[in-house]
């Protein structure tokens, strides 16, 4: 399939995506609005790699990014599988390295701790949002192993 | 990684596996989320893609008979069957209205255990009502009334255009759409107290429909209007119109809750509609209203037309006529056809002379070539002539009428149009009616009226508010939970004379505490996928027509690229298919191979209710009845002239003639009858059409057995005949 063909596509994707629901310009997105698109493509870029990304199609300072130069960028990452997602085995070992104590789950406190002191920082409301989407609300811990069933990737598109 | 195993290295190690282990759990929870937001999204916009075609439906319907009226000949059936919903109110002057509406033989049984009303009203017994409805109490036919023959006394001296100010540092408080959610109401109440002295409020249209408390609401806003006409403002929501009450719920809510006098309750709030203002200026900078506005919108001509005439903002104004008396308020035309008065009206189908020419055009087109005889020849003459109506009329009367025309284009613009984010203003054919208007149109309208904000409603948004075109386009909508419980929240403003908007969101219902996040947004999506896959059921011909054309080698299969770009050609819904594809086609159907195929008929399959005779059924007639069900209610509803809840058998045989020509299908006589007789399952001679329509929820095989009613059963082999149509 020409490049061409598969840009159209996938503009055509992405406004399904976007378009109607975005109270924004049509053709033109906010920085943050190209993360959740680039997630919802199945991709799993870093903050590093989105930034970077970004930074590539920003158009000078404005904060908005044109859809046109956006495509060519995106095609490219999802033929090279640029961020390829994340294999649930390796999901369960990094929560395993977390769970010091092999409890089978973290608590609040641990989870808490490690999303905002280590790596790509969480926000306080990130964290707590994490946490009433993903613990168990009685015993106040998350299982990880059955979070990770959670984790569909959809079929190749 | 380091060779070395000393202990610092093995720190460093440890800390280093930590940071990339914490790296990735991010790295997957923010994917996690954004996925979810998406489809929160269009979980939305599926929800308000059915709301707005409904709309649109139901536009097409009123258009579609309108042009029946104006092209059957009066002795037709047909005609007759629905000519009242067009004939203006029976009779003209006050003295016989206040006869019709008479309340005072009603009756209050001792066993009423709801409020009684004395009037004038005082803010006890508003503050009573409230109370009141909270505990589930009804108010009595005979003071809703009496209320309502106050209101619309009240309402008639207000002008089009409410101005207030916001004086004596009083904070004016702004609500949106309530839609009959009155849980919402009481929210609002509690947090910010009752309408009083120091408490103006201004309700921005659309109490009624979709909620189950429509009247209840209604009752409670007139009594604070009463009690304190100058803190209380109403604006007309595109809502406030008897037609479209017809499908969205009011007028059955009304029926089923007045049974005796529900009729009237009915008559009479058409009036109180009609007489709604139709917009609010406040401290003359901030508009507000509820729809919108369009490059054409004036203020000045707004303040002057006489809104009264209005009774559905669907239908262009009807002429006055010299020779009728026109002493009354209302200039309506008398019943009884002796005096040919009656004139014809043109239905939404007059060609503009604006860009929106091609939307009027388009209405017209989809339904001249479905009725036969000396009608295209008259629907050319309307098309062609810019100016007057039609050729019977005066042209005498012509400029009034071309001015008439653009009156009702205005208050039609106001209380349907949406912004849009593009510049420019088109035709919104997404709902039928109004139009798209972008920052521009806005930025003009603005600065010739001398104004800064606009406040409307009529959109419903997550967060209750929304802003847009620069922040001087604010859209408000208080009825929480709109979609489904945990779809939004609702919002209202507070302004004071500072004019900065303060908003305030809550959102109703104790259940939504006890949901997670996750569950939540569970359910409306579940939600969601089951309205979507009715949908999806009941295009089944269209689709498999398109999946044909891709299926070149005709293997029953097509990639999932086609499945999702021929899936959109139908629906035009502007869904993200492909990533929805797994939660709407599931089970064998689904393959998981290389190719990602996906085997169309067997989908269908999966998709098809489970009724136990659902072979027995002709599956075009069963399609087209899912996809038009809708319709089909609306038009049994107006067909039930005495609002009875049941039509005898003729009428539903002529119902049933109306929606084939509709619909550009054929049904014959005889399965027509097969359908009544099977329905009638008392064998009295008339069809509940609570029953009928009950009988075409999408239910699995269990409940259709439990519920011992097999609605098609032994239906005439007749209505093969339908299949290989093409148009169905």
């Amino acid at each position: 399939m020409s490049r061409r063909r598969s840009e159209q596509r996938l503009k055509r994707l992405i406004m399904s995506l976007t378009t109607r629901w975005m109270s924004g310009e049509l053709w033109q997105y906010r920085e943050r609005e190209i993360g959740t698109i680039i997630y919802s493509l199945g991709c799993f870029p870093s903050q590093a790699d989105l930034h970077d990304l970004i930074a590539e199609v920003e158009e000078d300072q404005t904060g908005y990014i044109h859809l046109d130069s956006f495509l060519p960028v995106m095609s490219k990452v999802l033929l090279e599988h640029k961020f390829p997602p994340i294999p649930e085995d390796l999901l369960l070992q990094a929560f395993e390295v977390l769970d010091k104590e092999k409890k089978g789950y973290l608590e609040h406190e641990e989870l808490t701790k490690y999303m905002t002191q280590e790596g790509e920082l969480f926000t306080q409301e990130e964290v707590d949002e994490m946490l009433t989407a993903l613990a168990d609300h009685e015993k106040n811990v998350v299982y990880y192993k059955d979070l990770i069933n959670q984790l569909t990737i959809d079929p190749d598109m | 990684m380091g060779c070395g195993v000393s202990k610092s290295n093995q720190f460093h190690k440890n800390s280093g596996k930590a940071i990339k282990s914490a790296v990735l759990i991010q790295r997957w929870y923010r994917q996690f989320v954004a996925r979810k937001e998406m489809r929160r999204r269009y979980t939305w916009h599926i929800f308000q893609s059915i709301e707005y075609s409904g709309e649109q439906a139901q536009i097409k319907l009123y258009n579609f008979l309108g042009y029946l009226m104006d092209n059957f000949t009066p002795a037709s059936n047909e005609r007759n069957l629905i000519s009242h919903i067009f004939r203006e109110n029976e009779v003209c002057r006050d003295a016989e209205w206040e006869r019709y509406f008479c309340y005072k033989n009603i009756e209050v049984p001792d066993l009423y255990s709801g409020p009684h009303l004395t009037f004038p009203l005082t803010v006890e017994q508003a503050v009573g009502l409230v109370e009141a409805f909270r505990n589930k109490k009804q108010l009595h036919s005979r003071y809703v009334l009496q209320l309502l023959l106050e209101t619309w006394k009240q309402l008639r001296l207000l002008p089009n255009i409410n101005r207030i100010s916001t004086c004596h540092s009083k904070e004016i408080t702004i609500c949106g759409d309530l839609h009959g959610q009155l849980e919402d109401l009481l929210l609002i109440f509690y947090k910010n107290d009752m309408p009083s002295l120091e408490k103006p409020y201004l309700f921005n249209g659309d109490f009624v429909d979709r909620g189950k408390d429509s009247i209840e609401i209604l009752i409670i806003l007139f009594s604070f209007l009463l009690v304190y006409p100058s803190e209380v403002y109403l604006n007309r929501g595109n809502h406030e119109d008897h037609i479209v009450n017809l499908r969205y719920g009011f007028t059955k809510e009304v029926l089923s809750k007045y049974r005796m006098h529900g009729k009237r309750i009915l008559k009479l709030l058409q009036k109180i509609f009609s007489w709604l203002p139709l917009a609010t200026v406040i401290d003359q900078k901030v508009l507000v209203i509820h729809g919108g506005i369009s490059n054409t919108t004036d203020l000045s001509v707004l303040a002057r037309v006489d809104r009264h005439n209005y009774n559905s903002a669907l239908r262009p104004p009807k002429k006055r006529h010299q020779n009728v008396a026109g002493k009354s308020i209302d200039s309506d035309e008398e019943a009884g056809s002796t005096n040919k008065v009656f004139q014809r009206r043109p239905s939404l189908t007059f060609p503009r002379t604006l860009t929106k020419d091609c939307f009027q055009n388009r209405s017209l087109q989809d339904f001249s070539d479905r009725l036969r005889a000396n009608t295209v020849e008259e629907v050319e003459i309307h098309k062609r002539l810019p100016g007057p109506l039609g050729p019977e009329n005066d042209t005498s009367q012509s400029c009034e009428s071309i001015s008439s025309e653009d009156e009702w284009r205005q208050i039609l613009d106001l209380l349907w149009s949406d912004p849009m984010a593009q510049d420019g203003c088109v035709p919104n054919e997404v709902r039928g009616g109004g139009c798209y208007w972008g920052p521009d149109v806005t930025e003009d309208f603005l600065n010739r009226h001398n104004l800064q904000l606009i406040i409307r409603s009529h959109e419903c948004k997550q967060e209750g508010y929304e802003f847009c075109h620069n922040r001087k386009v604010l859209t408000l909508f208080s009825a929480s939970n709109y979609y489904d419980v945990g779809s939004n929240r609702g919002a209202y403003v507070k302004l004071g004379p500072d004019l900065v908007p303060y908003l305030v969101q809550y959102q109703a219902s104790s259940m939504i505490r006890e949901l997670s996040v996750r569950q939540s947004a569970g359910r409306s999506e579940r939600s969601a996928n089951k309205v979507l896959r009715e949908q999806l059921f009941a295009h089944k011909s269209d689709l498999i027509c398109a999946f044909k054309k891709l299926d070149s080698g005709n293997k029953g299969r097509v990639s999932l690229a086609n499945w999702a770009s021929a899936v959109e050609s139908v629906m035009r819904l502007g869904l993200p298919w492909r990533i929805m594809r797994s939660q709407l086609v599931t089970g064998r159907s689904a393959d998981s191979s290389i190719d990602s195929s996906i085997d169309y008929y067997e989908w269908f399959n999966e998709l098809a209710i489970k009724g136990a005779n659902a072979d027995h059924i002709d599956q075009s007639l069963l399609e087209t009845l899912y996809r038009h069900r809708s319709t089909l209610e609306t038009i049994f509803r107006i067909v039930d002239t005495d609002n009875s809840g049941f039509i005898t058998m003729e009428d539903f045989r002529q119902t049933w003639k109306l929606l084939s020509v509709y619909l550009k299908m054929e049904i014959t006589e005889e399965a027509i009858s097969d359908l009544a007789v099977t329905i009638d399952s008392n064998q009295d001679g008339s069809i509940d059409i609570e029953e009928f329509m009950e009988a075409f929820r999408l239910t699995d095989k269990k409940s259709r057995l439990e519920r011992g009613r097999s609605m098609f059963m032994g239906t005439a082999s007749d209505l093969t005949k339908l299949e290989g149509d093409p148009n169905i």
